[in-house]
């Protein structure tokens, strides 16, 4: 691991490049995975003391609980296409499982008076960077493998605020999420360059893109990878919005739904992010805000939104898939059946933890393909490897080549023509590893092809 | 006094009130801390139905088998003989019966309000004996497998050690171990169980506790969602 000391927070976030299969910032020249100034001690302070402020009875249960029986190793990608049992999710958080029982437990007095738990030091934090940011896609797998129940992903998203309050994040997490703090989107998104880019799409795709009404009974979010790279998914949203006739809008003051602050551990950048959305829904009175096909993006309104706000939220938020099978189970979308064989690629954050399982699938049901699921499939289906911002981090590359693998195997044992997901982070992460294996499958964006295959209204 | 009499007395004094105070120390320094208010509007609102992964979780899901089969079956083999030989070998029962007598004056009945029957010691040693195979390889498990090993401190290996030597030794008085006089081999026993009581706090023998709430907490979370259990 590379790691240079003491470089200040204010450094500017480095040059984005749009021109590779992965929207990222540009592969950096040199590496900066340690943050601001500050002495090893309070590096070590302001991890732990971030790390126990969100503390609850959940996460303590958590810390408890573990046997040491290491049969998460099982279920992560890491672990089974390397072997190495560093991989092994547990062992993913080893430094703060120490502070926990050092410094919070219920006999940290006796682990402390005895030494019977040494301190972390910075070095561990440092060392520990690449299994919890690199290796870890906060897929949640082995959440569900855990014989005592122990939720491992929340714990890792936990260990994330404590590493980002010590400095200890990795450089292209950082760098985006200042852009993001700052520019008010990860990767140049802007509110300018988004509507610059509404024009553009409106003009040449002949489509009514309305943009900040006053009101609208639904405000859509997009992701920048989308917004950047996947144009069309921007059109093919306002194109099933319009055929349906519903009363919606972008808005400038919120419609960047990638939220870096909860993949890096930003918790304030978090905030930040998830409030623009809410602020823009609240001020058009929208009554359903419809998130993108964003993984995170779902997990960070729909799961955690209202935690960051404080109050319920006044209106429902779901994901672009559950808005389509709402509107096909109510007969208000009809649409053209696809000739093809499909297998749906489940975004972790929105099936295995988000609980949107069904809706993806009924909506496929309604295009007519014939559906050849993956094994595993539904809540125990592999991980793309690029989620939790690993896809984002250069250094994980290599690794992440290798998780992808699986992927490729799976999706080629379904014999399917066509892949499908319903993310937009899962598909850059897709279309990066065939262009690095040189592979002649192409993920398929559900939105998309829901667009292009609606049956229009005759009367 | 000799050994069985401080083992039956002082011992087992001790040893229960530090397993009573140190369970409850523990499982209150967790269940008091605060637990926030999850605000997201639930999709099944109905999230105490989330409580049967507490029952789900005791076996893994199809695609998982393949690479914990080992585990789990060891696991239950240890577990099975183990609690199976402390409620219903008849000697255990009467010992039970006899703290009950010391505690309230009565018998098991009128202290819990039911007691249970005692199986055949020919099952009790073989089950035991299961019990004994599966923790020696459980432990040779942990030594060389990679992961295991890796991921294994004091505890582990301690807890191991305090769960075992009741089952080693409690056979041994059983069996009235050849040259060891019957006194001996009890007082062993009993305070190789007291020393489990001992560390049973302070380790991970504490899942006995902490599993029901975690998989019940994981549960009612997950079920919130609509999420994969």
């Amino acid at each position: 691991m590379t790691a240079s000391t003491g470089q200040p927070h204010t450094r500017k976030p480095e040059p984005l490049e749009f021109d590779k299969p992965r929207v990222s910032i540009a592969t950096p020249e040199y590496r900066y995975d340690m943050q601001g100034e500050m002495p090893e001690a309070e590096r070590v302070e302001r991890a732990m003391k971030s790390f126990v402020k969100d503390f609850g009875r959940t996460a303590a249960i958590y810390m408890e609980s573990c046997i040491h029986c290491g049969m998460c190793a099982e279920a992560c990608h890491f672990y089974e296409v390397t072997k190495d049992p560093k991989y092994t999710p547990i062992w993913k958080l080893e430094p703060f499982k120490q502070a926990y029982k050092r410094e919070y437990g219920p006999f940290a007095v006796i682990y402390r008076a005895l030494n019977l738990k040494q301190k972390v030091t910075v070095e561990r934090l440092q060392e520990w960077q690449q299994l919890i940011y690199d290796s870890c896609t906060v897929c949640g797998r082995c959440s569900l493998m855990c014989p005592m129940g122990i939720d491992i992903a929340a714990l890792v998203s936990q260990a994330r605020h404590g590493m980002y309050a010590a400095g200890l994040i990795p450089h292209e997490l950082w760098s985006v999420t200042e852009r993001a703090r700052l520019e008010g989107s990860p990767l140049g998104a802007t509110p300018k360059v988004f509507k610059d880019r509404l024009e553009w799409l409106s003009d040449d795709h002949e489509v009514e893109i309305p943009l900040d009404e006053p009101d609208a009974d639904v405000l859509c979010a997009m992701s920048s990878i989308e917004i950047m790279k996947y144009p069309d998914s921007v059109v093919a949203t306002a194109r099933i919005m319009n055929h349906l006739g519903v009363s919606w809008t972008f808005r400038l003051d919120g419609y960047e739904a990638t939220n870096f602050g909860l993949l890096s551990g930003n918790a304030a950048a978090q905030k930040l992010l998830t409030m623009k959305i809410v602020d823009a829904a609240v001020a058009c009175g929208a009554k359903t805000v419809i998130l993108p096909e964003c993984g995170h993006a779902y997990t960070a309104l729909r799961w955690m939104g209202a935690n960051m706000y404080g109050q319920p939220l006044p209106f429902r938020v779901m994901h672009i898939a559950e808005f389509l099978a709402e509107q096909v189970r109510e007969g208000k979308l009809r649409l053209k059946k696809v000739a093809k064989s499909a297998t749906f690629h489940d975004p972790c954050q929105v099936v295995r933890r988000g609980g949107a399982i069904e809706a993806p699938r009924e909506v496929l049901k309604a295009l007519g393909v014939e559906l050849h699921e993956m094994y595993p499939t539904k809540g125990t289906n592999w991980c793309c490897g690029g989620g939790g911002g690993v896809v984002a981090n250069h250094r994980a590359d290599e690794l992440r080549y290798k998780t992808f693998k699986l992927k490729m195997e799976q999706i080629e044992a379904t014999g399917a023509e066509l892949p499908v997901t319903t993310c937009a982070n899962c598909r850059q992460t897709f279309d990066d590893g065939q262009a690095h294996f040189k592979w002649d499958r192409k993920m398929h964006s559900l939105l998309e092809l829901v667009a292009d295959n609606l049956i229009e209204d005759e009367s | 006094m000799d050994l069985l009499e401080f083992a039956r007395g002082p011992a087992l004094q001790w040893s229960v009130s530090i397993f009573i105070v140190g369970v409850l120390w523990r499982l209150l320094g967790v269940f008091l801390l605060r637990s926030k208010k999850d605000l997201s509007e639930p999709r099944n609102p109905a999230a105490w139905k989330g409580l049967r992964l507490i029952a789900l979780r005791s076996w893994p899901r199809r695609e998982f088998l393949e690479g914990t089969a080992f585990g789990e079956v060891m696991g239950y083999a240890f577990h099975v003989g183990f609690l199976v030989s402390l409620f219903f070998f008849a000697p255990h029962v009467l010992f039970f019966a006899d703290v009950a007598r010391g505690l309230s004056g009565t018998d098991l009945q009128g202290l819990i309000g039911f007691r249970w029957p005692t199986l055949p010691n020919g099952i009790i040693t073989l089950l035991s004996a299961i019990s004994v195979a599966a923790l020696l390889a459980v432990l040779v498990h942990r030594l060389v497998n990679p992961v295991k090993r890796l991921i294994s401190n004091f505890d582990d290996y301690f807890s191991w050690f305090v769960t075992f030597a009741p089952l080693v030794t409690g056979m041994a008085a059983f069996a009235h171990l050849a040259g060891w006089p019957y006194e001996r081999l009890l007082a062993y026993h009993l305070l190789s169980v007291e020393l489990l009581l001992v560390w049973f706090p302070f380790g991970k023998l504490m899942h006995a506790f902490t599993i029901f709430a975690a998989r019940g907490t994981t549960g009612m979370i997950f079920e919130r969602r609509g999420a994969s259990l």
